[in-house]
């Protein structure tokens, strides 16, 4: 069995990329360090490979139950969610006040991605709860953080996010739960909400449900949606159990993949109305929750990775273990078959996987470290190009990997011929897993609108201007070398086609031609992507040609030689289909945008 | 009752294990190292009895080179109390170790010693049975079970035929065998507090131990790789294939 991930290039993607070392200089981390950091990982590591992945198989053929009273999940995920409250990991990124580790987001989203590797839908739900936790510990009272934030921490109350409503997904400000303001400064929510993972289930003592919903005569659309706490089970003040709350579940929804994260749907106030406790102000609850929404982002992006990457390891695997066939220059059949890996196809599959999962764990955790550097940075005016700089990288991050870590899952079939297609081995259920990243936490789609509409253009494009400004330094160390100056131009061109097409198109929308303007702003933000991920491999790169001149030798030369491959492989095949499609997208061609529905 | 652990660095259980290409040993560089398998059983085994009360503090102590720390910070994030490193780059066999620890359990005075019963390295097999010959302390191999009773401490051992039960004066030595416990995970809190937990920096020299290898290695080899079977037809035809072989006369 194939490891779940490289813990080689986890490594020289934190510490060699990232620095993260550099973090333990700052007084918020300085009570850490790189072997404390290393432990974390390795318990994540064990744990995964003893408690995560041993049910992942058994828990998608076994998906949650419900028989009308009760939900029912195989025991395996239970058993591994205990575990990981016990070793502390819910409470890893909580400040020590409050009873957590304090650790860098950095090393929480790479144990995150560990967990992931392993089995995505168990894990699901310890970063559902820590989502929820999050919107309390940053916009909850006093009250309210004594009350339910601390088991939370704690890892004895699991959380959920509950947003979607049935009519109601993309378009948040459609929704229609209702909060009716009580006397004892309560509400009572009344509503439906669909597709809500961890919703019921018994494996926590509670579940804490983060509710939007319209307070009576609130203003329409986005403006007028409020964020209510909704216990499943009422806690006291002192913190002990109460009766249930007026939350019931209606019915499970049965998912294509992350089967054992249960789904569903929710009915609020069905005798008469939920308690709710408004969290912060009123009418402000979608503004806390885009605040939130940049990490949570980073966490669907990095669970595509993992996917990806696992993926990637099992089908390189395979392609060492299965002869088949003879080089197409040497078809004596005398001979013994090769191993697939031999064969050109098989490499450029294993190639193009490669540079998608690696680049996007690069990705993922840049954005990680911008989170952590955010909240470590003593500038202000630093900190607020920072702050742009994720702003403007979150739609890539959790999209890009959501795309292409999911067709380096297709290529990992691929490369397992018809035995991928069976449920004998594990790729094709991290393909399905894996289909669900392009549509939650706002679709593909909306994250095209997001970047090309909001980003791109927030404080004047000065978020592009800092991305460029970092870019632009890795171009010109690029340049001075000569195994790397002709991938440094291209990605110099590119970025100016990316600059040039963005200009034209967001000056069209200026003119009033929105339609056309954002008709493929979809494409345009997988092209964005390509451009970033390009970035992010000449950095690679460029360490590794560095590795290589202080006489990295064995196992590690060839570990740098392939970051030098996928380097060259995504500048040569990849990087050329991103400016290729931003000059299409230059065109304002409107094939589709124009397309009467009568046609299709 | 103090609890004297010694852990061992050695190349990670998952790690596929490759020769230098001199023949001269494997290769250790770049190779993820990690704590022997047996030891982290010997450390879960001593946890288990300061959790129950019976022991009351547990030192770990390592003898190798500066890096031998981690697998000692380790120890100390699954709940061992306190370190010693013996820090030496030098090849250390087996007689030269348990020396050390002799030395070392001289100054600690430990009631109880958890030895792991072979590192997965060089599989010896020796360091548990040489110290309790040196120390002249009952010994108790291959556990899988360990008690107090009273004064005394009854071992349960893994043996050919079967399970023995010993009963051992204290203080003794227990080599700890697989099935002795499941090793604990090191949780967050704890590999945090270990951060803060003291490691005692000696070297060979300060127990005056001559480390001087006994043994010579002549070379290391791959194992032979191993050759297809065939399939044999009958019992007859299995029967002359073994003569054949000289497998049977
Ligand atoms: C397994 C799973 C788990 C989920 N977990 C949760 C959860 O825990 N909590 C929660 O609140 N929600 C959850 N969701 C809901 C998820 O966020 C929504 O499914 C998602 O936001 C899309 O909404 P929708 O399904 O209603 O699709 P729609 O919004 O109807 O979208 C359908 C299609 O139309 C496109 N589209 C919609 N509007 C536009 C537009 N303005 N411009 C261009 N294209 C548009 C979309 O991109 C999409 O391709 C989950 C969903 C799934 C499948």
């Amino acid at each position: 069995m194939p490891h779940i991930y490289s813990e080689k290039d986890l490594d020289f993607i934190l510490y060699d990329m990232l620095d993260t070392e550099g973090l333990l200089k700052t007084e918020r981390y300085a009570e850490h360090s790189r072997e404390a950091f290393n432990q974390i990982l390795e318990t994540s590591t064990r744990m995964a490979e003893d408690l995560y992945q041993p049910h992942a198989a058994k828990v998608d053929a076994n998906e949650p139950e419900f028989d009308g009273e009760k939900v029912t999940i195989i025991p395996e995920v239970k058993e591994a969610l205990d575990a990981y409250r016990e070793a502390g990991f819910p409470g890893a990124l909580f400040p020590f006040e409050q009873g957590g580790m304090q650790l860098p987001v950095t090393i929480a989203q790479a144990s995150g991605f560990i967990f992931g590797a392993a089995n995505v839908s168990t894990a699901g739900y310890a970063m559902l709860s820590l989502g929820a936790a999050n919107l309390i510990s940053s916009f909850g009272s006093q009250a309210q953080q004594d009350r339910f934030l601390s088991q939370m921490i704690e890892g004895r109350f699991f959380g959920t996010m509950c947003l979607s409503e049935p009519q109601a997904g993309s378009s948040l400000s459609d929704i229609r739960t209702k909060a009716v303001p009580q006397e004892d400064g309560t509400y009572a929510i009344t509503g439906t909400k669909m597709w809500i993972s961890g919703g019921e289930h018994d494996m926590s003592e509670n579940i804490i449900h983060m509710v939007m919903a319209k307070i009576e005569g609130a203003p329409a659309g986005a403006k007028g949606i409020s964020l209510f706490i909704v216990p499943k089970i009422m806690v006291k003040e002192d913190g002990t159990l109460g009766k249930r709350n007026d939350v019931k579940l209606a019915g499970l929804n049965h998912k294509m993949g992350y089967r054992g994260t249960v789904n569903t749907f929710l009915s609020f106030g069905e005798e008469g109305g939920a308690v709710g406790y408004l969290v912060g102000e009123p009418n402000k609850g979608l503004a806390y929750m885009f605040q939130m929404m940049n990490e949570a982002r980073i966490g669907v992006g990095l669970g595509a990775t993992s996917l990806g990457y696992t993926g990637y390891l099992h089908s390189l695997d395979y392609a060492k273990g299965r002869p088949q066939g003879r080089l197409i220059d040497g078809k004596d059949p005398t001979t013994p078959m090769v191993p697939i890996i031999e064969h050109a196809d098989i490499k450029r599959l294993m190639m193009q996987q490669k540079s998608y999962v690696e680049g996007a764990l690069h990705l993922c955790l840049y954005a990680a470290r911008l989170v952590d550097d955010i909240a470590t940075c003593e500038d202000a005016a630093d900190r607020k190009d920072m702050e742009l700089l994720l702003d403007l990288l979150t739609p890539v991050v959790k999209s890009w990997p959501s795309e292409f870590c999911l067709e380096a899952n297709k290529l990992a079939i691929q490369v397992h011929g018809g035995y991928g297609y069976t449920r004998e081995y594990p790729v094709e259920r991290f393909y399905r897993d894996n289909r669900l990243n392009p549509i939650h936490e706002g679709t593909h789609g909306i994250q095209g609108l997001d970047i090309l509409g909001r980003k791109v253009s927030m404080a004047n494009g000065r978020a592009v201007e800092l991305l460029i400004e970092r870019m632009t330094k890795t171009i010109v160390a690029a340049k001075a070398e000569a195994t790397l100056s002709a991938h440094a131009t291209a990605l110099e061109e590119a970025v100016g086609v990316l600059v040039s097409t963005t200009q034209t198109l967001l000056g069209a929308a200026m003119q009033g031609d929105v339609a056309r303007a954002f008709a493929n702003a979809t494409l345009y933000l997988d092209a964005f992507g390509h451009v970033v991920l390009a970035w992010f491999w000449l950095q690679q790169a460029l360490k590794a040609q560095e590795k290589l001149a202080h006489g990295a030798d064995g196992d590690d030369a060839a570990f740098y030689a392939g970051k030098q491959a996928a380097c060259t492989y995504f500048m040569r095949y990849e990087l050329p289909k991103a400016v290729s499609s931003l000059h299409e997208q230059a065109k304002l061609d409107d094939t589709c945008v124009s397309a009467d529905p009568a046609i299709f | 009752m103090k609890v004297l652990v010694p852990v061992k660095r050695v190349i990670d259980y998952n790690v596929k294990v490759r020769v230098k290409a001199d023949q001269s040993g494997v290769e250790l560089a770049n190779v993820k190292m990690s704590m022997n398998p047996f030891d982290e059983i010997s450390v879960e085994e001593a946890i288990r009895l300061k959790e129950a009360g019976t022991a009351t503090e547990i030192v770990v102590v390592t003898v190798g080179p500066q890096q031998a720390q981690e697998t000692l910070r380790t120890a100390l994030a699954m709940g061992a109390d306190r370190g010693i490193h013996v820090k030496t780059d030098a090849e250390v066999e087996p007689l030269a170790v348990a020396k050390i620890l002799k030395a070392v359990a001289g100054e600690e005075s430990p009631e109880l010693i958890i030895v792991g019963k072979q590192a997965i390295d060089d599989d010896s097999n020796q360091t548990g049975q040489m110290l309790s010959a040196l120390l002249g302390w009952p010994q108790g191999t291959f556990a899988s079970k360990v008690e107090k009773d009273g004064d005394k401490l009854n071992v349960t051992r893994e043996i050919d035929g079967g399970l023995q039960t010993i009963k051992l004066n204290l203080p003794a030595v227990v080599t700890s065998d697989l099935r002795l416990n499941e090793p604990r995970y090191a949780s967050l809190p704890n590999i945090m507090k270990a951060k803060k937990k003291p490691i005692d920096a000696k070297t060979p020299e300060d127990y005056s131990v001559d480390l001087t290898p006994r043994l010579q290695v002549q070379k290391v080899t791959e194992p032979a790789e191993r050759q297809a079977g065939i399939k044999v037809e009958t019992a007859a035809e299995l029967v002359a294939k073994l003569k054949e072989a000289g497998v049977i006369g």
